[in-house]
This record gives structure tokens, C-alpha cells and sequence, in this order.
């Protein structure tokens, strides 16, 4: 597998869009990559709101994207919407350290306890190409944001294909396969490339993403169709915001992130976490076969603990496409601002706890073989939260004379350290001498033999 | 061999995939969910046994279906899994038309937990390829040991099913060997395969004349189809079964046939017609 990608600033974000639901549409033989794929798939009954982000970084010009979609789209279902709003959820949701302080054990009263997050995210990768066309009923066409879309309906792939074709699209030799059956399951398909003119009149140098909204009883995400290109796994990160419980795949195994364990302290250092988890993550994504989905997050939307980030305001939640949440005009008891904020336990949301936003995020690394079919969704009832959260415990500074506790004190903690990086390396399939060495623990700690002492 | 109770093969077969399952597939199921459930199939049986004064009548049900429940249902309490075993063999002995119970009933359990209670669902994907081709190795390994008996339900179904899917990749135009692919994916579903294995296959809920049971089985498997591939819901086996359950008396009646009998005891039905004291 491939390296996770590039896990950028504080909060990495990984793309997502295309990849999965779709595929980019070159209009020249531009070099384009998907890193990592993010949607929000906000669902309840039939009606669905799905927001894509890509980070294409090729020329704008040549952007297009091909996603197959239930029925033909007025344009009231379809927005352009901010990108801000994915940053948000990945910062609220993302894999977090917390921090302990050990007590000093020569003063045992104090049993104060300090605890710190880090959120961070990781990202993955890569994806492909396009589709042309033919045969092809234009069943609508807008300008909305930044896009030039249109709405096609087709009869055929091949037809479909050379219509793409026509208009200038270049797609991959296998792109009418890979529409077939969307096409023969009467889906139409959104596609949409950018309006230099209108991109330049928003001042954004990136592309914001794309939502719809609609109503299908399809519960799931096309992730064939941006395969046609892929070379080597791909990652997609989705959001799932439902009104019950938890979010899984229904046809494949969902499974959480090991978490909840104490690790080594110098995680905290520099981008430390960001690379632990990015390796844990591709050795746990390996140890599946690629065959698995992992849920990293679950939680009920208004509140958190510790909190990476703010929970979502009912503005931000109704921006992400949730649309059952109140107006938010008319609300003095919005929740405080996004901040980094990091600290305890919040309570519920102020403005009235009732956020009824369950958020589940699941992380998928898929290759072509081990992902035969499109990612089909379900929602459970289950509301036990979930999160990855890892412990950092910092031990008490303290000599081993001080007191009579001390000196177990200070063995106790050795040999946590200890057992802190085998863990770490058995998460990360890491070096383990590597990681002693870097906790400047005694490299292989020297096995008596079992006799020795015996006599004695 | 003959002379063995071909529920004995389930209840091993059972106890092997729950134990696979556990230790190697993260189910979240906790042992202590599992205990319960078996717990309470046993202690209601045990009850009904007494409250209807039945003999000959063994626990191998029970048993049966707590391992089932406990293969197929997951929870976030501990409440949940003995409610259910208790409601689920409740149903057995007191849902009867003439003399017969009506649901499956693990299924009836299932139905009802995902129907009206919190905090339970089912999940269908979670046991990977792998397990599934165990699945697959077990179960043919028993048709071989068992000599291929009269439970052709399991079979029959899996061929409806899986060749109605087949059908449909096959429309929707996939390639020969995308659609082998899914097609395989398809097949090494786990739930779909303890569906066929241990539900469907319970010849105590299906129609006793050969034909009508065919005939329902196969219903039972289109109906699951549609659910699943026209409308798109999870799951559509237990539903399909649980819907279609209220016909196998329609069947019997139409075309009355020997009853099954697990071994060669009087079966429950009978005992319970000659005294007439179950509830109809």
C-alpha cells in the first residue's frame, strides 16, 4: 500500500469526491490525481443531501467531473458550498491525542490531571479519469457557482461515452464499461467543469464542492466509477450524518480503529501523531486485506469528549446538508464559534441540546479487486460513541530518592514506557528499536537469564 | 449417522462460526450477550415445557436458536439478547396455527428486535470473504456427511438467490469476470449464508409437502431479491422469510403433507394437537 497521503496542516482534509462518486474528466492528457476522497452523506428516509470535495490541482480548465446521480436535478437541489464546512467536520471528528499527567507520587494529594487534545487527520489517495458520451438527452444545464453543469440522461454507455467524446472530453479506453450499469439502472448523470469567468469572479484559487440533494432509496456512495483510473488504493473518507445511530457498510465489514490505548509521549512532538496514525492506519487497512471499512468517529452532534474541535452550530450543520435541523436565523444560543478549542468534556450544546446530528465518520482505503461493488450503506440503531483517541501519560518528574514511593513509582513507569512501544510498534507494524530509541529507553532490555538469582 | 440428529450438525456448525467469529472477526457481540441469549432461549423452552407439560422434547431448539440470535443480532445493551430469545421461543409456542408454529424462531426474533426495540441491529457485511468461504467449506463439508437430507431449502434458496443476482449483473451489463466478482462477493455474504443454513432450512416452518416447500422457499428468495436489489434495503432474507412465514399454513392446508419429525420422537405439534392445549 501506499503511503498515506501527505497529511497537510492541522487539519488535513482529505478530498474526496471524484475518486469515489464520480471520475475527473480530463479535457487534455493533464496529469490528474485524486489524493483522498471526502464526501458528507447526510440521510434520512429516502431524502439525502451529498456534498463532494475534491482537491483536484490540475488546470481549472480541465476539470470535469462525472457523477451518476438518481433522477434528473433541478436546480434548487444543487449548490456550491463551502469548503469550510469539511474542514470542520474533519477537525471535530478526527483521531485525537489526549494527555494525562502522572501525580507525583511523593504528593498524592494533588491528584490534578491535565489532559490536552491534538486533533489531526490523515488523507489518502489518488483516482482517475473520464467519461464521454452520445445518444445522450441533455436534460438540463446550469450555471451555479462556479460550475457549468450539466444533467444527462442516457440510453447507453457507448452512447454516453461518445457524447463525452464529442464535447471534448477525453475518457478512458474503459469508461463506457464502467457506466453501463449506471446507465442501465436509469441513473442520469451530473457533470459538471469549471466556468473560468465565474471561478474568477468568486476570488477562491480552490474549487468549493458540489452538493445535492435528493431522494433515492440507494443508501450508497458509486465508488466503482472512480476507479476506471486508479492505480494502487484509494482512500475516501465520509461523513455519515443520520438522525439514530451509527452508519456501516452493508456489503462489507465495517470495523473500528484499534484506540484507546496508551502510547509513547513524544507523539505529541511535531507531526509525530499525524505520521503514527497514517502508518497505523495503512498497516490496520493492510491486516483487513483492503476489505474493510473502519469507522473512526461516532457521536452524537452536539457535544463531545475530550472535543477535537467545537461541535457544529446548527448553521454550520444545515450548510453540511442537514436539513432537519432548525433554521438557524432566530437563534441567540448558537453554539460558541469554531475555535480549536480543545478542553474538557463539553456539556450539551447550549440552544436547547436538541442537535438530533449523529455523526459517523468511516475511512475506507479500497482497491478495484477488493472493492467488487459500490459501498452500500445502512443505519443502525446502535448509539454507543466511538472515537480514536489515543493517551499520552506524562510521567512525574521526580528523583528516585525523594520519597519511599518513588522508586516503584519510577519502575512502574519504565515499564509502561515499555509496553507503550510495543504497542506502538504492533500498531504501526514500526521498528521497535527504532521507537526505544527515540523514548531513550534502554535498547533491547536485556533478559536475565531465567536462573540467574536462583541460588541466592 | 442416521440416527443423529441433523440439529447436532447445526449446533456444532454454530458454535464453530461464533467462535470464528469472536476470536477473529471483532464481532461486536460480547460473550456475556451470548451466554444470555442461550441463557434465556433454554429457560423459556424449559418454562413453556413445563407450562405445557410436554415431554420427549428436547433443548437442541433453544440452543439453536440462541446461537443464531447471537450470530445475527447485535446490541448496545445487555437487556436486549434475552428479551428477544425469550420472546422469540414465547413465539414458538404460542404462535401455532393447527398445531404448527408459524415464525422461525430466531427470525421472529430478529424481526421484532429490529421492528420496535432500540439499539439493535443486524449487520450484514460484517463477516468478510474469508469467513464466508468457511461458511461455504463447513456447509458443504456437512451435505457430504449428511448425504445431502431433505433440507434442499438451504441449496434451493442459495440457487433462486444468487442466480436471480447473477441475472441482474448480468442485465445491468458487467463484464464476465467484474460480474464473477461480485457475483463471489454476493455469494460469501455471511449473513446470507447463516440465513440459508440455519433459517430457512428449518423444516419445522416450512410447508410439509416437498413441492409447496420448493415452491416457498423460492418465493422466499425472490422476495429477498427484490428488497434487496429493487428497493434497495438491507437484510432482505430475514424480512422476506418473516413476511412470507404466514403463507406456510395457507400451504399445509392446501396441500397437507407428512409433518416433519427431527427424531423420531413425537413431534411438538403432534403431542400438542393430541392434547390440544396449545393455543392455536
Amino acid at each position: 500500500m501506499k503511503k498515506l497521503l501527505a497529511l497537510g496542516a492541522l487539519t488535513v482534509t482529505f478530498s474526496a469526491a471524484q475518486a469515489f462518486c464520480g471520475f475527473y474528466v480530463g479535457k487534455a492528457d493533464a496529469n490528474l490525481f485524486n489524493e483522498a476522497s471526502q464526501v458528507i452523506v447526510v440521510r434520512d428516509g429516502d431524502k439525502t443531501v451529498v456534498s463532494m470535495l475534491n482537491d483536484y490541482k490540475g488546470e481549472l480548465k480541465e476539470f470535469a467531473v462525472v457523477v451518476p446521480v438518481p433522477s434528473v436535478l433541478q436546480k434548487g437541489q444543487i449548490n456550491v458550498g463551502d469548503k469550510k464546512i469539511f474542514d470542520r467536520l474533519d477537525a471535530y471528528s478526527a483521531p485525537r491525542l489526549a494527555e494525562y499527567y502522572d501525580p507525583n507520587p511523593c504528593d498524592r494529594p494533588k491528584m490534578e490531571m491535565m489532559r490536552k487534545d491534538i486533533a489531526m487527520s490523515a488523507a489518502p489517495a489518488s483516482a482517475p479519469p473520464s467519461a464521454r458520451v452520445l445518444g445522450v438527452t441533455v436534460e438540463a444545464s446550469y450555471t451555479i457557482g462556479e460550475y457549468d453543469i450539466v444533467i444527462l440522461s442516457a440510453t447507453q454507455s457507448d452512447g454516453l461515452e461518445t457524447w463525452l467524446k464529442q464535447s471534448g472530453y477525453r475518457i478512458p479506453a474503459n469508461s463506457a464499461k464502467a457506466l453501463t450499469p449506471y446507465v442501465r439502472q436509469n441513473m442520469k448523470f451530473f457533470v459538471a467543469k469549471v466556468n473560468l469567468a465565474e471561478q474568477a469572479k468568486t476570488g477562491f484559487s480552490m474549487l468549493r464542492p458540489l452538493q445535492f440533494a435528493y431522494e433515492s432509496e440507494k443508501f450508497m456512495l458509486p465508488i466503482r466509477l472512480g476507479m476506471a483510473n486508479a492505480n494502487g488504493p484509494q482512500d475516501l473518507i465520509a461523513y455519515m450524518l443520520t438522525k439514530n445511530g451509527r452508519v456501516e457498510t452493508s456489503n462489507y465489514r465495517t470495523v473500528k480503529m484499534p484506540a484507546n490505548m496508551d502510547l509513547p509521549v513524544f507523539l505529541k512532538q511535531g507531526d509525530e501523531f499525524r505520521n503514527f496514525y497514517k502508518g497505523m492506519f495503512g498497516e490496520q487497512a493492510k491486516k483487513e486485506g483492503f476489505r474493510a471499512v473502519f469507522t473512526e468517529y461516532f457521536w452524537d452532534m452536539g457535544w463531545c469528549d475530550p472535543c477535537a474541535a467545537d461541535p457544529l452550530s446548527p448553521d454550520e450543520l444545515r450548510k453540511a446538508g442537514v436539513f432537519w435541523v432548525n433554521n438557524p436565523n432566530a437563534d441567540a444560543s448558537s453554539p460558541p464559534p469554531p475555535g480549536q478549542g480543545r478542553i474538557m468534556p463539553r456539556p450539551p450544546m447550549p440552544g436547547g441540546g436538541a442537535q438530533p446530528a449523529m455523526l459517523t465518520r468511516l475511512h475506507v482505503r479500497y482497491t478495484p479487486e477488493t472493492f467488487p461493488e459500490d459501498l452500500m450503506f445502512q443505519e443502525t440503531k446502535d448509539r454507543q460513541n466511538y472515537q480514536t483517541r489515543y493517551v499520552l501519560r506524562h510521567p512525574a518528574k521526580v528523583e528516585a530518592n525523594a520519597c519511599p514511593e518513588a522508586k516503584p513509582y519510577l519502575e512502574s513507569v519504565a515499564k509502561r514506557q515499555e509496553q507503550e512501544a510495543q504497542q506502538l510498534a504492533t500498531l504501526t507494524g514500526g521498528d521497535i528499536n527504532a521507537i526505544r530509541s527515540k523514548l531513550k529507553l534502554p535498547p533491547a532490555p536485556a533478559q536475565k537469564p531465567w536462573w540467574d538469582g536462583m541460588w541466592k | 449417522m442416521k440416527t443423529l440428529d441433523a440439529r447436532l450438525f447445526q449446533v456444532g456448525f454454530q458454535a464453530i462460526l461464533l467462535t470464528l467469529g469472536v476470536l477473529l472477526r471483532d464481532f461486536s457481540l460480547l460473550p456475556a450477550q451470548m451466554a444470555l441469549a442461550i441463557a434465556s432461549t433454554t429457560l423459556t423452552q424449559a418454562f413453556w415445557l413445563k407450562v405445557f407439560k410436554l415431554k420427549d422434547v428436547g433443548y437442541l431448539s433453544p440452543l439453536i436458536t440462541g446461537f443464531g440470535l447471537s450470530l445475527l443480532l447485535r446490541a448496545d445493551s445487555f437487556w436486549l439478547h434475552p428479551l428477544i430469545a425469550c420472546l422469540a421461543i414465547s413465539g414458538k409456542f404460542l404462535i401455532r396455527i393447527r398445531g404448527k408454529h408459524v415464525f422461525n424462531p430466531a427470525n421472529f426474533g430478529i424481526g421484532l428486535a429490529l421492528l420496535i426495540l432500540p439499539g439493535a441491529w443486524v449487520s450484514p457485511g460484517q463477516w468478510g470473504n474469508d469467513l464466508g468461504i468457511a461458511v461455504w467449506l463447513i456447509a458443504l463439508g456437512a451435505l457430504v456427511v449428511q448425504k445431502a437430507r431433505r433440507d434442499d431449502a438451504a441449496w434451493l434458496f442459495l440457487g433462486t438467490f444468487l442466480g436471480l443476482t447473477a441475472t441482474r449483473l448480468f442485465y445491468l451489463g458487467y463484464s464476465l469476470d467484474r460480474g464473477l466478482e461480485i457475483l463471489t462477493h454476493q455469494a460469501l455474504n455471511g449473513a446470507l449464508l447463516l440465513f440459508a443454513f440455519f433459517m430457512i432450512s428449518d423444516p419445522m416452518t416450512l410447508p410439509d409437502r416437498t413441492a409447496a416447500r420448493r415452491l416457498h422457499v423460492v418465493l422466499v428468495a425472490i422476495a429477498a431479491f427484490t428488497w434487496q436489489f429493487l428497493f434497495y434495503r438491507p437484510n432482505g432474507a430475514l424480512w422476506a422469510l418473516l413476511c412470507l412465514a404466514p403463507l406456510v399454513p395457507l400451504w399445509d392446508f392446501l396441500w397437507p403433507g407428512k409433518s416433519h419429525n427431527w427424531h423420531g420422537n413425537k413431534p411438538l405439534q403432534n403431542i400438542v394437537a393430541t392434547q390440544g392445549k396449545m393455543p392455536r
